[in-house]
């Protein structure tokens, strides 16, 4: 990637075109890309809305977790929970900081979100009815989200990279804990084995679509491939997720909700059954049964926080006013 | 890189962590706070949760200069030729020790 220019100087077209042919060479051969270089525009767009929506996740994935601090079955659970929740806000954190190097700020994505135009993983927008979910979601959502991100780690993009492995070290200590919490009801009363059953049937499906539509109806897919944002495709990583996790439910004496699953010798991975597209697609238009409640939340953390923000900020400026003055 | 929104956030400050006595300071991201101490605060909350540092420095945003990308043919060229930086240009017996 030689001669770039500046940021903010604008290229003619014939010197467009080849700034980006040597953008896709360099990144075809596995180079980084850093905020002050030159990128396609439709690349930091496309950056901008990956990670926001990454973050968002993030952020609003606190809301059905936190449901349970209070009602957590013993003080070790409590502690375990409130750091895993703490870690949700902080990667949420560090994804807004990996985007905000792309030039758009923390406001401008929180009102996305707010006003409905950004979106989060629809896995958030299912309900936590009891304490197993919170067992389903450390084991089952959080290894969906490691299968996901560590092929992320070698994302193009070196602030969203570098965030993904810092993520992803976190995260085992997630998916464990939450396998413990199955594993404990797995072991515990039949009313406890029957909690855990029930919150593995109303999760699986969910979490198998995380990974977003099939490889063929998925449109930016292949251009995000082709960039190197992505290494590995929806398919794959369903797959991966899949091959992982059922030994896994075997061993806990979890029934998977899907009497289609089965070993296939040929291709050496497990085949499932049909997926619901239409239940995820519903959830992403905001029909879940949880959306409104997910962003009525955020929104009244903004308002009712915002007095908070400038208040430090006006205690800010006082303080720089104060040491201006003893400078003088 | 300050923001464009409703005027509430807060400025940006990078955040540099010593992860022990000996090592340099090293970048790890940024975080937004109302002033130097919160930024450390927060540095502290959301980069450092498990041991990961020492000391923290933490600095605005703004007051780092950066050099450009299309500048580093101009700054970084003119070592490349200069091989006699490096020990592995001279030509010395093999048999003599110490060197």
């Amino acid at each position: 990637m030689s001669e770039k220019p500046v940021a903010g100087t604008v290229p003619d077209e014939k010197e467009a075109a080849a700034l980006e042919a040597a953008f896709d060479a360099h990144v075809a051969a596995n180079g980084k890309v850093e905020p002050r270089d030159w990128m396609p525009e439709a690349y930091r767009k496309t950056l901008i809305r990956q990670i926001s929506q990454h973050a968002h996740s993030e952020v609003i994935g606190m809301q059905p977790e936190g449901n349970w601090i209070t009602r957590a079955p013993s003080l070790r659970r409590k502690a375990v929970l409130l750091a895993k929740v703490q870690d949700e806000a902080g990667h949420g954190l560090y994804l807004y900081a990996a985007a905000e190097t792309l030039g758009v700020s923390r406001d401008e994505m929180e009102d996305a979100l707010i006003e409905g135009r950004a979106k989060y993983s629809s896995i958030f927008n299912y309900p936590t009815l009891t304490w197993a979910d919170i067992g389903a979601i450390g084991w089952l959502v959080d290894s969906a989200a490691i299968v996901n991100q560590l092929a992320l780690c070698r994302c193009s993009y070196g602030p969203y990279a570098r965030a993904m492995i810092r993520i992803c070290k976190e995260e085992s200590f997630h998916q464990r804990q939450g396998f413990e919490i199955m594993m404990a009801l797995c072991n515990g009363s039949g009313e406890q084995k029957r909690m855990a059953q029930d919150a593995m049937d109303r999760w699986w499906w969910p979490v198998v679509m995380m990974f977003g539509p099939p490889d063929a109806n998925s449109p930016n897919s292949a251009q995000s491939m082709k960039w190197r944002i992505k290494h590995k495709s929806n398919d794959e990583l369903r797959q991966a997720f899949i091959d992982q996790t059922v030994p896994q439910a075997e061993k806990l004496g979890l029934a998977i909700p899907d009497p289609d699953l089965k070993w296939n010798e040929a291709r050496g991975h497990y085949d499932i059954g049909e997926i619901d597209w239409e239940e995820f697609f519903n959830v992403v238009r905001g029909n879940g049964q949880c959306n409104e409640q997910r962003i009525e939340r955020r929104r009244a953390a903004r308002d009712e926080g915002l007095w908070v923000c400038d208040a430090a900020l006006a205690y800010g400026e006082k303080q720089r006013a104060r040491k201006r003055r003893e400078a003088a | 890189m300050t923001g464009k929104g409703g005027g509430h956030e807060w400025p940006l400050y990078e955040v540099f962590i010593r992860s022990r006595q000996g090592l340099n300071h090293v970048h790890a991201g940024s975080i937004h706070a109302s002033d130097p101490e919160m930024a450390l605060q927060n540095a502290r909350d959301v980069y450092t949760r498990r041991n990961e540092g020492v000391s923290l420095w933490v600095v605005p945003s703004t007051a780092i200069t950066a050099s450009a990308p299309c500048d580093r043919e101009a700054l970084f060229d003119p070592a490349g030729d200069k091989v006699y930086r490096h020990p592995t240009f001279y030509d010395v017996p093999d048999d003599v020790e110490h060197l």
